[in-house]
Protein backbone atom coordinates (compact mmCIF):
# COMPACT_ATOMS: atom_id res chain seq x y z
CA UNK A 1 0.00 0.00 0.00
CA UNK A 2 2.94 2.95 0.78
CA UNK A 3 4.71 4.27 -1.65
CA UNK A 4 8.34 4.43 -1.64
CA UNK A 5 8.74 6.68 -4.24
CA UNK A 6 8.14 9.85 -2.80
CA UNK A 7 7.49 11.97 -5.61
CA UNK A 8 5.10 10.24 -7.25
CA UNK A 9 1.12 10.70 -6.20
CA UNK A 10 -1.85 10.24 -7.12
CA UNK A 11 -3.19 13.30 -9.53
CA UNK A 12 -5.83 14.60 -7.38
CA UNK A 13 -3.43 15.06 -4.72
CA UNK A 14 -0.88 16.58 -6.79
CA UNK A 15 -3.52 19.17 -7.65
CA UNK A 16 -4.11 19.55 -4.46
CA UNK A 17 -0.64 20.15 -3.11
CA UNK A 18 0.34 23.24 -6.07
CA UNK A 19 -2.34 24.84 -4.38
CA UNK A 20 -0.67 24.53 -1.23
CA UNK A 21 1.65 27.79 -0.44
CA UNK A 22 4.97 26.86 0.89
CA UNK A 23 5.80 26.74 4.57
CA UNK A 24 1.99 26.67 5.43
CA UNK A 25 0.46 25.10 8.12
CA UNK A 26 -2.01 22.06 6.70
CA UNK A 27 -4.35 19.71 8.38
CA UNK A 28 -5.01 16.68 5.93
CA UNK A 29 -8.35 14.79 6.75
CA UNK A 30 -8.61 11.72 5.80
CA UNK A 31 -4.84 11.06 4.92
CA UNK A 32 -4.51 7.71 4.27
CA UNK A 33 -1.20 6.62 4.95
CA UNK A 34 -0.17 9.88 4.55
CA UNK A 35 1.52 9.90 0.52
CA UNK A 36 -0.08 13.79 0.57
CA UNK A 37 1.52 15.37 3.88
CA UNK A 38 4.76 13.18 3.04
CA UNK A 39 4.84 14.87 -0.34
CA UNK A 40 4.37 18.36 1.24
CA UNK A 41 7.00 17.68 3.58
CA UNK A 42 9.00 17.40 1.14
CA UNK A 43 8.43 19.95 -1.62
CA UNK A 44 7.05 22.66 -0.07
CA UNK A 45 8.15 22.22 4.13
CA UNK A 46 4.78 22.36 5.33
CA UNK A 47 4.04 21.91 9.45
CA UNK A 48 1.70 19.10 8.44
CA UNK A 49 -0.77 17.28 10.12
CA UNK A 50 -2.75 14.22 9.64
CA UNK A 51 -6.00 12.45 10.37
CA UNK A 52 -7.04 9.04 9.56
CA UNK A 53 -10.31 6.48 9.92
CA UNK A 54 -8.19 2.88 9.56
CA UNK A 55 -5.46 2.39 12.04
CA UNK A 56 -3.28 0.63 8.94
CA UNK A 57 -3.16 3.96 7.57
CA UNK A 58 -1.82 5.99 11.05
CA UNK A 59 0.71 3.50 11.40
CA UNK A 60 2.53 3.74 7.80
CA UNK A 61 1.99 7.09 8.45
CA UNK A 62 3.32 7.40 12.13
CA UNK A 63 5.70 4.71 11.29
CA UNK A 64 6.98 7.18 7.84
CA UNK A 65 7.32 9.96 11.07
CA UNK A 66 4.30 11.95 9.90
CA UNK A 67 1.76 13.55 12.64
CA UNK A 68 -0.65 11.58 12.35
CA UNK A 69 -3.99 10.43 14.52
CA UNK A 70 -6.43 7.93 14.58
CA UNK A 71 -9.69 9.69 14.38
CA UNK A 72 -12.70 10.29 12.39
CA UNK A 73 -14.06 13.09 10.44
CA UNK A 74 -17.53 13.08 11.44
CA UNK A 75 -16.31 13.36 15.22
CA UNK A 76 -12.93 14.58 15.67
CA UNK A 77 -13.01 17.71 13.75
CA UNK A 78 -15.04 19.24 16.57
CA UNK A 79 -12.32 19.18 19.13
CA UNK A 80 -9.81 21.46 17.10
CA UNK A 81 -9.41 25.59 17.49
CA UNK A 82 -11.17 27.68 15.18
CA UNK A 83 -8.37 29.22 12.75
CA UNK A 84 -5.62 26.78 13.84
CA UNK A 85 -4.35 25.75 10.23
CA UNK A 86 -3.46 27.82 6.63
CA UNK A 87 -5.16 24.68 5.10
CA UNK A 88 -7.71 22.41 5.82
CA UNK A 89 -7.40 19.31 3.02
CA UNK A 90 -10.57 16.88 2.79
CA UNK A 91 -9.40 14.05 -0.35
CA UNK A 92 -11.82 12.12 -1.68
CA UNK A 93 -13.68 11.33 1.70
CA UNK A 94 -16.17 14.04 2.13
CA UNK A 95 -18.58 11.57 0.27
CA UNK A 96 -18.01 8.73 2.99
CA UNK A 97 -18.80 11.23 5.82
CA UNK A 98 -22.30 10.90 7.68
CA UNK A 99 -22.77 14.71 7.78
CA UNK A 100 -20.99 16.48 4.69
CA UNK A 101 -22.26 19.64 5.82
CA UNK A 102 -21.10 19.71 9.10
CA UNK A 103 -17.67 18.63 8.12
CA UNK A 104 -17.34 21.28 5.50
CA UNK A 105 -18.47 23.57 7.81
CA UNK A 106 -15.55 22.86 10.45
CA UNK A 107 -12.91 22.58 7.60
CA UNK A 108 -13.31 26.19 7.04
CA UNK A 109 -13.57 26.89 10.49
CA UNK A 110 -10.13 24.91 11.49
CA UNK A 111 -8.35 26.16 8.36
CA UNK A 112 -8.19 29.86 6.72
CA UNK A 113 -9.03 27.85 3.51
CA UNK A 114 -9.94 24.36 2.63
CA UNK A 115 -9.21 22.01 -0.19
CA UNK A 116 -11.70 19.56 -0.97
CA UNK A 117 -11.39 16.98 -4.13
CA UNK A 118 -14.70 14.17 -4.78
CA UNK A 119 -15.74 12.05 -7.01
CA UNK A 120 -18.66 13.89 -9.82
CA UNK A 121 -21.73 12.40 -9.83
CA UNK A 122 -22.77 14.20 -13.03
CA UNK A 123 -20.03 12.98 -14.99
CA UNK A 124 -21.83 11.53 -17.80
CA UNK A 125 -20.87 7.93 -17.82
CA UNK A 126 -22.16 7.95 -14.29
CA UNK A 127 -25.15 9.55 -15.76
CA UNK A 128 -25.55 7.05 -18.53
CA UNK A 129 -24.93 4.09 -16.41
CA UNK A 130 -28.11 5.15 -14.09
CA UNK A 131 -30.21 6.37 -17.01
CA UNK A 132 -29.83 4.08 -19.49
CA UNK A 133 -28.09 1.04 -17.90
CA UNK A 134 -30.26 1.21 -15.08
CA UNK A 135 -27.63 0.27 -12.25
CA UNK A 136 -25.44 2.16 -9.68
CA UNK A 137 -21.89 3.61 -11.71
CA UNK A 138 -19.34 1.97 -10.91
CA UNK A 139 -15.89 3.38 -12.27
CA UNK A 140 -12.52 3.76 -11.57
CA UNK A 141 -13.44 6.67 -9.05
CA UNK A 142 -16.59 5.03 -7.93
CA UNK A 143 -14.86 1.42 -7.57
CA UNK A 144 -17.48 -0.42 -5.13
CA UNK A 145 -20.79 -1.85 -5.81
CA UNK A 146 -23.34 0.18 -3.99
CA UNK A 147 -23.71 -3.19 -1.54
CA UNK A 148 -20.34 -2.62 -0.34
CA UNK A 149 -19.41 1.17 -1.16
CA UNK A 150 -18.09 3.76 1.97
CA UNK A 151 -19.12 6.36 -0.53
CA UNK A 152 -22.80 7.44 1.53
CA UNK A 153 -23.68 10.92 0.13
CA UNK A 154 -22.35 11.29 -3.35
CA UNK A 155 -22.88 14.82 -5.27
CA UNK A 156 -22.18 16.45 -8.53
CA UNK A 157 -20.17 19.24 -9.10
CA UNK A 158 -23.65 21.54 -9.37
CA UNK A 159 -24.61 20.04 -5.81
CA UNK A 160 -21.17 21.19 -4.63
CA UNK A 161 -21.38 24.61 -5.54
CA UNK A 162 -24.60 24.89 -3.90
CA UNK A 163 -23.89 24.04 -0.75
CA UNK A 164 -20.88 26.26 -0.81
CA UNK A 165 -23.03 29.22 -1.33
CA UNK A 166 -25.44 28.33 1.32
CA UNK A 167 -22.75 28.16 3.86
CA UNK A 168 -21.17 31.36 2.75
CA UNK A 169 -18.11 29.41 1.34
CA UNK A 170 -16.21 31.36 -2.04
CA UNK A 171 -14.66 29.03 -4.50
CA UNK A 172 -11.19 30.44 -4.92
CA UNK A 173 -10.56 27.50 -7.60
CA UNK A 174 -12.27 24.67 -8.71
CA UNK A 175 -10.56 21.56 -10.88
CA UNK A 176 -12.58 19.89 -13.00
CA UNK A 177 -10.36 16.35 -14.30
CA UNK A 178 -11.21 14.18 -16.79
CA UNK A 179 -11.37 10.58 -17.40
CA UNK A 180 -7.59 11.33 -18.89
CA UNK A 181 -6.13 13.08 -16.24
CA UNK A 182 -6.61 16.16 -18.59
CA UNK A 183 -7.43 19.19 -15.90
CA UNK A 184 -9.41 22.82 -16.62
CA UNK A 185 -10.32 25.26 -14.67
CA UNK A 186 -13.81 25.52 -14.18
CA UNK A 187 -16.42 27.77 -14.73
CA UNK A 188 -18.28 29.63 -11.20
CA UNK A 189 -21.22 27.23 -11.60
CA UNK A 190 -19.17 24.29 -13.68
CA UNK A 191 -21.84 23.47 -15.68
CA UNK A 192 -19.64 22.12 -18.39
CA UNK A 193 -17.57 20.51 -15.75
CA UNK A 194 -20.57 19.23 -13.86
CA UNK A 195 -21.30 16.55 -17.20
CA UNK A 196 -17.53 16.16 -18.20
CA UNK A 197 -15.33 15.69 -14.88
CA UNK A 198 -15.07 12.16 -13.64
CA UNK A 199 -13.34 14.06 -10.27
CA UNK A 200 -13.29 17.92 -8.70
CA UNK A 201 -10.50 20.10 -6.77
CA UNK A 202 -11.75 22.87 -4.86
CA UNK A 203 -9.84 25.94 -3.25
CA UNK A 204 -12.25 27.57 -0.71
CA UNK A 205 -12.31 29.84 1.74
CA UNK A 206 -14.83 31.74 3.72
CA UNK A 207 -16.54 34.72 2.24
CA UNK B 1 34.47 -3.63 14.79
CA UNK B 2 34.87 -3.56 18.53
CA UNK B 3 31.34 -2.85 19.83
CA UNK B 4 30.98 0.56 22.00
CA UNK B 5 30.22 0.13 25.93
CA UNK B 6 26.70 1.46 26.36
CA UNK B 7 26.59 0.40 29.90
CA UNK B 8 27.19 1.50 33.18
CA UNK B 9 26.30 0.69 36.61
CA UNK B 10 24.17 2.64 38.87
CA UNK B 11 24.99 6.30 38.95
CA UNK B 12 24.06 8.04 42.28
CA UNK B 13 22.80 11.69 42.43
CA UNK B 14 22.29 13.60 46.19
CA UNK B 15 20.21 16.36 45.22
CA UNK B 16 18.01 19.26 46.87
CA UNK B 17 20.90 19.26 49.53
CA UNK B 18 20.80 23.58 49.48
CA UNK B 19 17.09 23.54 48.66
CA UNK B 20 14.96 20.78 49.99
CA UNK B 21 12.31 19.24 47.64
CA UNK B 22 8.80 20.65 48.26
CA UNK B 23 6.18 18.15 47.68
CA UNK B 24 2.72 18.63 46.76
CA UNK B 25 1.93 17.39 50.18
CA UNK B 26 3.63 20.87 51.46
CA UNK B 27 6.05 18.23 53.15
CA UNK B 28 9.82 19.00 52.24
CA UNK B 29 13.01 16.65 51.68
CA UNK B 30 16.72 17.10 51.96
CA UNK B 31 18.95 15.56 50.86
CA UNK B 32 17.51 13.76 48.41
CA UNK B 33 19.31 10.69 46.48
CA UNK B 34 18.18 9.33 43.32
CA UNK B 35 19.73 6.79 41.60
CA UNK B 36 20.00 5.88 37.74
CA UNK B 37 21.56 4.53 34.91
CA UNK B 38 22.81 6.10 31.57
CA UNK B 39 23.43 4.28 28.07
CA UNK B 40 25.12 6.33 24.95
CA UNK B 41 26.92 9.55 25.13
CA UNK B 42 25.52 12.76 25.78
CA UNK B 43 26.35 15.11 22.55
CA UNK B 44 28.49 17.93 22.55
CA UNK B 45 25.52 20.41 22.73
CA UNK B 46 23.00 17.92 24.89
CA UNK B 47 20.57 17.57 22.63
CA UNK B 48 20.62 13.54 22.75
CA UNK B 49 18.90 13.01 25.96
CA UNK B 50 16.01 10.33 26.21
CA UNK B 51 14.43 10.32 29.48
CA UNK B 52 13.04 6.45 30.31
CA UNK B 53 10.50 6.93 33.02
CA UNK B 54 9.96 3.59 34.66
CA UNK B 55 6.11 2.05 35.69
CA UNK B 56 5.07 1.53 39.18
CA UNK B 57 7.17 -1.57 39.34
CA UNK B 58 9.69 -0.96 37.39
CA UNK B 59 13.19 0.31 38.08
CA UNK B 60 16.75 1.82 36.77
CA UNK B 61 17.61 -1.61 34.85
CA UNK B 62 15.96 -0.51 31.68
CA UNK B 63 18.79 -2.16 29.58
CA UNK B 64 21.37 -4.09 32.16
CA UNK B 65 20.59 -7.06 33.94
CA UNK B 66 18.42 -6.75 37.15
CA UNK B 67 20.97 -7.55 40.35
CA UNK B 68 18.16 -8.94 42.08
CA UNK B 69 16.07 -11.21 39.66
CA UNK B 70 18.84 -11.65 37.22
CA UNK B 71 16.80 -11.08 34.24
CA UNK B 72 17.31 -8.83 31.74
CA UNK B 73 16.83 -4.91 31.63
CA UNK B 74 12.25 -4.41 31.27
CA UNK B 75 12.48 -2.32 28.23
CA UNK B 76 16.29 -4.69 26.47
CA UNK B 77 14.56 -5.19 23.23
CA UNK B 78 13.73 -1.28 23.10
CA UNK B 79 16.71 0.64 24.39
CA UNK B 80 20.30 -0.24 23.09
CA UNK B 81 22.71 0.13 20.31
CA UNK B 82 21.14 0.05 17.03
CA UNK B 83 17.58 -0.47 18.57
CA UNK B 84 14.61 1.58 18.60
CA UNK B 85 16.10 3.65 21.01
CA UNK B 86 19.24 3.73 19.82
CA UNK B 87 21.85 4.64 22.29
CA UNK B 88 24.70 5.07 19.15
CA UNK B 89 22.83 7.93 18.68
CA UNK B 90 20.73 9.07 22.47
CA UNK B 91 22.06 9.74 25.61
CA UNK B 92 19.17 7.56 28.00
CA UNK B 93 18.56 8.02 31.26
CA UNK B 94 17.01 5.97 33.32
CA UNK B 95 16.48 6.93 37.03
CA UNK B 96 14.58 5.15 39.92
CA UNK B 97 11.37 7.14 40.74
CA UNK B 98 11.38 9.15 44.08
CA UNK B 99 9.25 6.54 46.50
CA UNK B 100 10.63 3.28 44.94
CA UNK B 101 12.98 1.18 46.60
CA UNK B 102 16.20 0.69 44.51
CA UNK B 103 18.42 3.47 45.97
CA UNK B 104 16.28 6.60 45.18
CA UNK B 105 14.95 8.13 48.24
CA UNK B 106 11.92 6.07 49.81
CA UNK B 107 10.22 4.62 52.54
CA UNK B 108 13.20 2.10 52.61
CA UNK B 109 16.10 4.68 52.88
CA UNK B 110 17.15 5.92 55.83
CA UNK B 111 15.74 8.82 57.08
CA UNK B 112 18.65 11.69 58.51
CA UNK B 113 16.55 12.87 61.21
CA UNK B 114 15.98 9.69 62.79
CA UNK B 115 19.01 7.27 61.87
CA UNK B 116 16.04 4.68 60.87
CA UNK B 117 14.36 4.08 57.73
CA UNK B 118 11.47 6.11 57.10
CA UNK B 119 8.73 3.71 56.73
CA UNK B 120 5.39 5.43 56.88
CA UNK B 121 6.59 8.46 58.45
CA UNK B 122 7.91 9.10 54.63
CA UNK B 123 5.83 11.59 53.02
CA UNK B 124 2.96 11.02 50.72
CA UNK B 125 4.20 11.30 47.00
CA UNK B 126 3.02 12.49 43.89
CA UNK B 127 3.64 12.38 40.26
CA UNK B 128 4.37 15.28 40.36
CA UNK B 129 6.94 15.27 42.80
CA UNK B 130 8.72 12.24 41.24
CA UNK B 131 8.96 14.49 37.76
CA UNK B 132 10.08 17.55 39.77
CA UNK B 133 12.90 15.55 41.62
CA UNK B 134 13.35 14.44 37.93
CA UNK B 135 14.00 17.76 36.39
CA UNK B 136 16.50 18.66 39.68
CA UNK B 137 18.50 15.47 37.99
CA UNK B 138 18.70 16.71 34.56
CA UNK B 139 19.93 20.05 36.26
CA UNK B 140 22.62 18.72 37.56
CA UNK B 141 23.37 16.80 34.42
CA UNK B 142 23.55 20.18 32.73
CA UNK B 143 20.92 18.78 30.63
CA UNK B 144 18.10 21.86 29.80
CA UNK B 145 16.33 20.59 27.05
CA UNK B 146 15.57 16.25 26.42
CA UNK B 147 15.09 15.18 22.85
CA UNK B 148 12.25 12.65 24.51
CA UNK B 149 10.82 11.96 27.54
CA UNK B 150 9.36 8.07 27.16
CA UNK B 151 7.14 5.61 29.10
CA UNK B 152 4.49 3.44 29.62
CA UNK B 153 1.83 3.23 32.64
CA UNK B 154 3.12 5.33 35.50
CA UNK B 155 5.76 6.33 33.26
CA UNK B 156 3.36 7.53 30.58
CA UNK B 157 1.62 9.80 33.82
CA UNK B 158 5.22 10.85 34.29
CA UNK B 159 5.80 11.77 30.55
CA UNK B 160 2.14 13.77 30.62
CA UNK B 161 3.61 15.55 33.50
CA UNK B 162 6.52 16.56 32.13
CA UNK B 163 5.30 18.13 28.60
CA UNK B 164 2.78 19.33 30.56
CA UNK B 165 4.91 21.15 33.67
CA UNK B 166 7.98 21.64 31.75
CA UNK B 167 7.12 21.90 27.84
CA UNK B 168 10.22 24.09 27.19
CA UNK B 169 12.14 21.20 28.33
CA UNK B 170 10.90 18.18 25.87
CA UNK B 171 11.34 17.91 22.48
CA UNK B 172 9.18 14.91 21.87
CA UNK B 173 7.04 13.32 24.24
CA UNK B 174 5.78 9.60 24.24
CA UNK B 175 2.88 8.74 26.51
CA UNK B 176 2.36 4.49 26.12
CA UNK B 177 -0.47 2.48 27.66
CA UNK B 178 -1.46 5.34 30.04
CA UNK B 179 -4.05 8.03 31.26
CA UNK B 180 -3.76 11.47 32.41
CA UNK B 181 -5.74 10.47 35.41
CA UNK B 182 -6.36 7.56 37.28
CA UNK B 183 -9.49 6.21 37.20
CA UNK B 184 -12.22 4.86 39.69
CA UNK B 185 -11.20 1.27 39.05
CA UNK B 186 -7.95 1.17 39.09
CA UNK B 187 -8.01 2.98 42.22
CA UNK B 188 -9.78 0.56 43.79
CA UNK B 189 -7.34 -2.50 42.37
CA UNK B 190 -4.81 -0.15 44.37
CA UNK B 191 -6.95 -0.08 47.44
CA UNK B 192 -7.19 -3.53 47.03
CA UNK B 193 -3.51 -4.48 46.88
CA UNK B 194 -2.50 -1.73 50.00
CA UNK B 195 -5.56 -3.27 52.22
CA UNK B 196 -3.88 -6.72 51.21
CA UNK B 197 -0.27 -5.52 52.58
CA UNK B 198 -1.44 -3.77 55.56
CA UNK B 199 -3.64 -6.83 56.84
CA UNK B 200 -0.64 -9.26 56.95
CA UNK B 201 0.63 -8.86 60.06
CA UNK B 202 4.50 -8.98 59.44
CA UNK B 203 3.70 -5.54 58.01
CA UNK B 204 4.09 -4.71 61.69
CA UNK B 205 2.44 -1.22 61.26
CA UNK B 206 5.04 -0.41 58.05
CA UNK B 207 8.03 -1.15 60.17
CA UNK B 208 8.53 -4.18 59.54
CA UNK B 209 12.16 -3.46 58.88
CA UNK B 210 13.36 -2.88 61.95
CA UNK B 211 11.08 -6.03 63.62
CA UNK B 212 13.17 -8.76 60.98
CA UNK B 213 10.34 -9.31 58.85
CA UNK B 214 8.66 -8.80 55.64
CA UNK B 215 4.77 -9.13 54.54
CA UNK B 216 5.31 -11.47 52.24
CA UNK B 217 1.96 -12.64 52.38
CA UNK B 218 0.02 -9.17 51.82
CA UNK B 219 2.41 -7.68 49.08
CA UNK B 220 2.26 -11.30 47.33
CA UNK B 221 -1.30 -11.43 47.23
CA UNK B 222 -1.28 -7.30 45.84
CA UNK B 223 0.82 -8.71 43.27
CA UNK B 224 -1.15 -11.43 42.15
CA UNK B 225 -4.24 -8.91 41.94
CA UNK B 226 -2.65 -6.58 40.17
CA UNK B 227 -0.91 -8.94 37.24
CA UNK B 228 -4.17 -10.01 36.32
CA UNK B 229 -4.79 -6.31 35.61
CA UNK B 230 -1.72 -6.22 33.37
CA UNK B 231 -3.18 -9.04 31.21
CA UNK B 232 -6.29 -9.48 29.10
CA UNK B 233 -8.83 -12.72 29.25
CA UNK B 234 -7.75 -13.92 25.85
CA UNK B 235 -3.59 -13.73 27.09
CA UNK B 236 -4.83 -15.39 30.18
CA UNK B 237 -6.60 -18.00 28.19
CA UNK B 238 -4.39 -18.58 25.70
CA UNK B 239 -1.26 -18.89 28.49
CA UNK B 240 -3.29 -21.07 30.91
CA UNK B 241 -6.54 -21.56 29.61
CA UNK B 242 -8.42 -24.41 32.56
CA UNK B 243 -5.39 -26.87 32.44
CA UNK B 244 -4.21 -27.59 35.77
CA UNK B 245 -0.93 -27.89 36.91
CA UNK B 246 1.07 -31.06 37.57
CA UNK B 247 -1.94 -33.26 38.04
CA UNK B 248 -4.80 -35.22 35.78
CA UNK B 249 -7.86 -34.09 37.50
CA UNK B 250 -9.06 -31.44 40.71
CA UNK B 251 -7.59 -32.07 44.01
CA UNK B 252 -11.12 -30.90 45.86
CA UNK B 253 -8.84 -28.84 47.48
CA UNK B 254 -7.57 -25.35 47.66
CA UNK B 255 -3.97 -26.03 46.53
CA UNK B 256 -3.01 -24.46 43.53
CA UNK B 257 -5.23 -27.10 41.01
CA UNK B 258 -4.86 -24.72 38.37
CA UNK B 259 -2.11 -23.18 36.03
CA UNK B 260 -3.01 -19.53 36.43
CA UNK B 261 -3.32 -19.95 39.96
CA UNK B 262 0.32 -21.69 40.56
CA UNK B 263 1.60 -18.98 37.94
CA UNK B 264 0.09 -15.94 40.05
CA UNK B 265 1.17 -17.19 43.31
CA UNK B 266 5.00 -17.56 41.81
CA UNK B 267 4.82 -13.73 40.20
CA UNK B 268 3.64 -13.26 43.77
CA UNK B 269 6.45 -14.90 45.49
CA UNK B 270 8.94 -13.66 43.34
CA UNK B 271 7.98 -9.85 43.47
CA UNK B 272 8.52 -9.99 47.16
CA UNK B 273 12.24 -10.06 46.78
CA UNK B 274 12.89 -7.62 44.61
CA UNK B 275 10.23 -5.25 45.95
CA UNK B 276 9.48 -2.88 48.98
CA UNK B 277 5.90 -3.18 50.80
CA UNK B 278 6.02 0.43 51.98
CA UNK B 279 6.90 1.74 48.38
CA UNK B 280 4.37 -0.15 47.16
CA UNK B 281 1.47 1.37 49.16
CA UNK B 282 3.44 4.92 48.27
CA UNK B 283 3.76 4.42 45.06
CA UNK B 284 -0.22 3.35 44.09
CA UNK B 285 -1.04 6.23 46.16
CA UNK B 286 0.89 8.81 43.71
CA UNK B 287 -0.77 7.00 40.82
CA UNK B 288 -4.21 7.34 42.52
CA UNK B 289 -3.87 10.56 43.16
CA UNK B 290 -2.69 11.88 39.64
CA UNK B 291 -5.87 14.00 37.25
CA UNK B 292 -3.78 16.14 35.35
CA UNK B 293 -7.30 17.76 34.83
CA UNK B 294 -7.77 18.60 38.44
CA UNK B 295 -4.13 20.18 38.22
CA UNK B 296 -5.72 22.57 35.57
CA UNK B 297 -8.54 23.74 36.56
CA UNK B 298 -10.54 21.03 35.31
CA UNK B 299 -9.78 21.04 31.50
CA UNK B 300 -6.97 18.87 30.23
CA UNK B 301 -6.37 21.07 27.11
CA UNK B 302 -5.25 23.81 29.37
CA UNK B 303 -2.56 21.45 31.02
CA UNK B 304 -1.06 21.48 26.89
CA UNK B 305 -1.54 25.26 25.54
CA UNK B 306 0.81 26.59 23.64
CA UNK B 307 2.59 23.63 23.48
CA UNK B 308 5.87 23.30 21.76
CA UNK B 309 6.21 19.83 22.43
CA UNK B 310 5.90 16.65 19.69
CA UNK B 311 3.53 14.04 20.94
CA UNK B 312 2.92 10.38 20.03
CA UNK B 313 -0.06 8.52 22.06
CA UNK B 314 0.26 5.11 22.22
CA UNK B 315 -2.25 2.64 23.55
CA UNK B 316 -3.05 -0.88 23.06
CA UNK B 317 -6.57 -2.39 22.28
CA UNK B 318 -7.15 -5.07 24.52
CA UNK B 319 -5.28 -2.89 27.42
CA UNK B 320 -8.80 -3.16 30.17
CA UNK B 321 -6.30 -1.08 32.85
CA UNK B 322 -6.01 1.93 30.78
CA UNK B 323 -8.05 1.36 27.83
CA UNK B 324 -7.99 3.48 24.29
CA UNK B 325 -10.41 5.64 25.48
CA UNK B 326 -8.14 7.32 27.83
CA UNK B 327 -5.73 8.06 25.48
CA UNK B 328 -8.29 9.35 23.16
CA UNK B 329 -9.05 12.06 25.62
CA UNK B 330 -5.63 13.30 25.73
CA UNK B 331 -5.66 13.28 22.02
CA UNK B 332 -8.38 15.23 22.08
CA UNK B 333 -7.25 17.79 24.52
CA UNK B 334 -4.25 18.20 22.33
CA UNK B 335 -6.23 18.70 19.37
CA UNK B 336 -8.01 21.36 21.12
CA UNK B 337 -4.79 23.02 21.04
CA UNK B 338 -3.74 22.35 17.51
CA UNK B 339 -0.03 20.71 19.05
CA UNK B 340 1.71 18.35 17.15
CA UNK B 341 0.20 14.97 18.30
CA UNK B 342 0.86 11.01 16.64
CA UNK B 343 -2.04 8.56 17.99
CA UNK B 344 -1.79 5.05 17.26
CA UNK B 345 -3.80 2.00 19.10
CA UNK B 346 -2.41 -0.67 18.54
CA UNK B 347 -3.92 -4.06 17.81
CA UNK B 348 -2.65 -6.48 20.60
CA UNK B 349 -4.60 -8.94 22.86
CA UNK B 350 -1.37 -8.90 25.37
CA UNK B 351 -3.36 -6.57 27.30
CA UNK B 352 -2.12 -3.63 29.39
CA UNK B 353 1.72 -5.48 29.66
CA UNK B 354 1.92 -5.36 25.45
CA UNK B 355 4.32 -2.31 25.76
CA UNK B 356 6.71 -4.65 27.53
CA UNK B 357 6.58 -7.21 25.14
CA UNK B 358 8.01 -8.21 21.65
CA UNK B 359 4.85 -6.07 19.73
CA UNK B 360 6.13 -5.79 16.56
CA UNK B 361 3.72 -2.87 15.29
CA UNK B 362 4.06 -0.82 17.91
CA UNK B 363 7.77 -0.96 17.48
CA UNK B 364 7.43 0.37 14.24
CA UNK B 365 5.29 2.73 14.85
CA UNK B 366 7.75 4.04 17.56
CA UNK B 367 10.88 3.57 15.21
CA UNK B 368 9.01 5.84 12.80
CA UNK B 369 7.93 8.41 15.29
CA UNK B 370 11.63 8.92 16.99
CA UNK B 371 13.39 8.79 13.43
CA UNK B 372 10.89 11.40 12.64
CA UNK B 373 11.34 13.34 15.37
CA UNK B 374 15.67 13.14 16.00
CA UNK B 375 15.34 14.61 11.96
CA UNK B 376 13.15 17.71 13.45
CA UNK B 377 15.25 17.78 16.10
CA UNK B 378 18.32 17.62 13.63
CA UNK B 379 19.89 14.50 15.43
CA UNK B 380 22.16 11.57 13.64
CA UNK B 381 19.83 9.37 11.02
CA UNK B 382 19.66 5.44 12.21
CA UNK B 383 22.59 3.66 10.91
CA UNK B 384 21.23 1.26 8.23
CA UNK B 385 22.93 -1.61 6.65
CA UNK B 386 24.53 0.23 3.74
CA UNK B 387 26.12 2.98 5.78
CA UNK B 388 29.26 1.36 6.38
CA UNK B 389 30.66 2.09 9.33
Amino acid sequence: MISKTRHAIRLDLQIIADMVEPGSRVLDVGCGDGALLDHLATTKQVDGRGMELSMEGVRAAVSQGLSVIQGDADIDLEDYPSNAFDYVILSQTLQATYNPRIVLENLLRIGKRAIVSFPNFGYWKARVHLVLGGRMPVSSTLPHQWYETPNIHLCTIKDFVILSRLLGITVVQGIAVNADGDTRTMSAMGRRANLFAEQAVFLLERD
Amino acid sequence: MAKAKTTSPDIIAHLCVDEPLRLASGAELSPVTVVYQTHGTLNANKSNAVLVCHALTGDQYVVNTHPVTGKPGWWSEVVGPGLIIDTDRFFVICPNVLGACMGTTGPKETNPDTGRPWNLEFPVITIDDMVRLQAKLLDHLGIEQVFCVIGGSMGGMQVLEWAAKYPERVFAAVPIATSYRHSAQNIGFHEVGRQAIMADPDWCEGDYLAQGKIPHKGLSVARMAAHITYMSEASLHRKFGRRLQDRDQVAYSFDADFQVESYLRHQGSTFVERFDANSYLYITRAMDYYDLAEEHGGELANAFRGTPVRYCIISFSSDWLFPTAESREIVHALNAVAANVSFVEIDSDKGHDAFLLDEPEFHEVLTGFLDGAAAHRGLPRRKTAGDGV
